[in-house]
């Protein structure tokens, strides 16, 4: 590999055909540059997917209802199925092992906030504690609901950053008083989520604080969970599969809900929707993969094809050497060699203008679906080594139908 | 140094089987200088090519410098090839884009030779065939002549037992092939074996021996009286 002759004669021959070294070069080259954008986009889009998941947290259980669909035990259809207190009780203690964190909410849509003449309208969420990390909020400035905030109704307030904009203008909201449909709250914290403006449009309070001041009785509006993980994905999966499916019984079992009416009780649960989400990406990932390696390949049987003209060329000059004694295994190396050679420095040019293509786009994709499309490490790595495979590939054919040849016929003057 | 004993050889032509050599019995002792002689067809070139170790006999023995050439490897053929002959071309088979000390070199790249050893070698067997400023040319800068002269340097670099020379002066005229010729006796005359395949009559009478080769037999072998090159070239020159 490091014998100064052979490479010599390698360049010797490269310099002698430079065109078509370059065309050859560029199918292999071209070959890398589309793997390797390719697999940055469709890492891309994982980043982009696993984004969208961290708006909540990935394990999350949701319990919703509506009307009933379907007439069952004698009910008719369209029977509002209300969720109460007792019911989040009810599942807390029966499945306190398999759940993580829980929370009931009880909720508005469009509630007007006024805070110092400015006003909007927000989702107001009535919640417990353990909504933080159901709904993976981050906490930016002072805190979130507490235990005691529930036990005594207090009326506090958890804003998100984008109604700190809206309405305090840059001011510090933390203990000024705000008003909820007239009713005062006092803000106490300030939270961020990974879902952006949408998931922070919302003013959290404790729960029974909410019943009280808005009518609510003992209603809930839905239930949030999170599974407790195991470190197995697919057994989280399964767990929170069987989980959702056992709640979903029996809330329909309590409200005589017929057991095939899908809008009465929802139960669904994240980590099932990420596994298929993660599996379509597994699939788009393939067939990059896929598709990449086959442009390779068509660059690869381009290399191959070069070497051979090189070797029917070089016929005679291949006798003459083993007439004068060179051994089959040095005829080998030489076109070997000169092929991986090609092969791995167009590669490296694709490899890297492909990388500096992503590095060079990836701030200006701003999609939600696909964030910072590039390569990492490893990749680089795997078709590093996929090159130089392909190289090898590319070379053997010819070199072992040059090491086959005869000088008696390559001699042969005609 | 070469012992050859009922040789024959046959080409499989399609259906029909072509008898080229049929039984040739042949020796030659270090440092004899014969040249073969013979139509086309007569069979001469195949027995070069088996004494030169790129084509197998398909009966009979033979000996170079005491070993049996007989079912080698590849492996084997190219290391004895390199150890034992030098084989000098009618169309020269320089590699065409090394330059002449380089292709003179060659030889001795396989033999494993260091690259400030091989240079020096070859150097000195350029020096050898008076081409010593020509090193650095390429074999398409240089003449008909001098590119058999850079062909001899490189038969000889590997110092082989025995130089195969086939038509070695058939793509030349007949001045420059007295010329070649003549240096290739300076080297018989330093005790080389040189074997020669011709058909010209007066080349072949600037060999100490000559063996004719007619339908796969040798119908005639005698020593003759070398004429010296160099004084058929005055003698040429006195006649024009």
């Amino acid at each position: 590999m490091f014998d100064i002759e052979r490479w010599q004669e390698i360049f010797e021959t490269i310099g002698k055909n430079k065109l078509r070294t370059f065309l050859t070069g560029l199918s292999v080259a071209s070959g890398i540059f589309i793997l390797v954008i390719l697999l940055g986009f469709s890492s891309g889009i994982q980043k982009g997917v696993k984004s969208q998941f961290e708006r909540d947290a990935t394990n999350r259980v949701s319990v919703r209802t509506r009307t009933t669909t379907k007439s069952y035990k004698g009910l008719n259809p369209g029977r509002y199925i209300q969720l109460r207190n007792s019911d989040f009780t009810e599942i807390n203690n029966k499945y306190d092992n398999e759940l993580e964190y829980k929370t009931a909410i009880y909720n508005m849509w469009g509630s007007q906030v006024t805070y110092n003449g400015e006003t909007g309208n927000y989702r107001l969420e009535g919640a417990n504690p353990d909504q933080q990390w159901i709904e993976n909020a981050t906490l930016v400035d002072g805190r979130f609901l507490s235990q005691d905030d529930m036990d005594e109704t207090r009326k506090v307030a958890i804003i998100g950053n984008i109604i700190k904009k809206d309405l305090f203008k840059g001011k510090d909201p933390i203990g000024e008083i705000i008003s909820i449909f007239g009713v005062n709250f006092k803000v106490v914290g300030v939270y961020s989520d990974p879902g952006g403006d949408r998931e922070e449009g919302r003013v959290f309070v404790p729960l029974p604080t909410s019943q009280i001041a808005f009518n609510g009785g003992d209603r809930v509006r839905s239930l949030a969970y999170t599974v407790k993980m195991s470190d197995d994905f697919d057994e989280a999966v399964a767990l929170s599969a069987a989980l959702s499916e056992s709640m979903e019984q029996d809330i329909k079992a309590k409200y005589s809900v017929h057991p095939e009416d899908r809008s009465a009780v929802r139960v669904d649960n994240t980590l099932e929707e990420a596994k298929k989400i993660y599996s379509l990406i597994a699939v788009i990932r393939n067939v990059f993969w896929f598709i990449g390696i086959f442009t390779i390949i068509a660059g690869v049987v381009g290399v191959s094809n070069i070497m051979l003209i090189i070797v029917k060329e070089r016929t005679k000059e291949i006798g003459v050497r083993k007439a004068i004694g060179a051994l089959p295994s040095s005829i080998i190396a030489l076109i070997l060699q000169e092929a991986i050679f090609i092969t791995a420095v167009a590669g490296f040019i694709g490899l890297f203008l492909g990388v500096g293509l992503l590095q060079l786009i990836s701030p200006m994709v701003d999609n939600d679906f696909i964030k910072s499309p590039q390569v990492d490490f490893n990749t680089a790595i795997t078709t590093v080594f996929i090159l130089i495979a392909a190289g090898a590939l590319a070379g053997y054919i010819p070199a072992r139908r040059a090491a086959r040849i005869k000088p008696i016929d390559a001699l042969r003057d005609d | 140094m070469i012992e050859i004993n009922e040789l024959h050889k046959s080409y499989q032509t399609g259906a029909n089987s072509l008898h080229v050599l049929k039984g040739i019995n042949f020796s030659v002792k270090e440092g004899e200088m014969v040249s073969i002689m013979g139509s086309s067809g007569s069979g001469k070139s195949t027995f070069l090519n088996i004494l030169g170790m790129l084509d197998e006999a398909d009966e009979g023995t033979y000996f170079l410098d005491g070993k049996p050439i007989r079912n080698l490897n590849e492996k084997v053929a190219a290391k004895y090839r390199n150890q034992f002959l030098g084989f000098i071309f009618q169309s020269f088979n320089l590699i065409n884009y090394k330059t002449a000390l380089d292709n003179v070199a060659l030889p001795l790249y396989y033999q494993g030779v260091k690259r400030a050893e091989r240079t020096e070698k070859a150097m000195h067997y350029l020096e050898k065939v008076g081409l010593s400023q020509w090193a650095t040319h390429l074999p398409n800068q240089l003449s008909g002549g001098q590119k058999q002269r850079v062909a001899i340097a490189r038969a000889l670099a590997s110092d082989p037992k025995v130089l195969l020379a086939d038509e070695p002066t058939g793509a030349l005229d007949t001045k420059t092939s007295y010329e070649v010729m003549e240096l290739i006796q300076k080297i018989n005359d330093e005790g080389k074996t040189i074997l020669l395949v011709t058909h010209e009559d007066d080349i072949a009478h600037m060999t100490k021996r000559i063996v004719n080769l007619k339908d796969g037999l040798i119908i005639d072998d005698s020593i003759v009286t070398q004429v010296r090159a160099d004084e058929a070239q005055r003698k040429a020159a006195a006649h024009v």
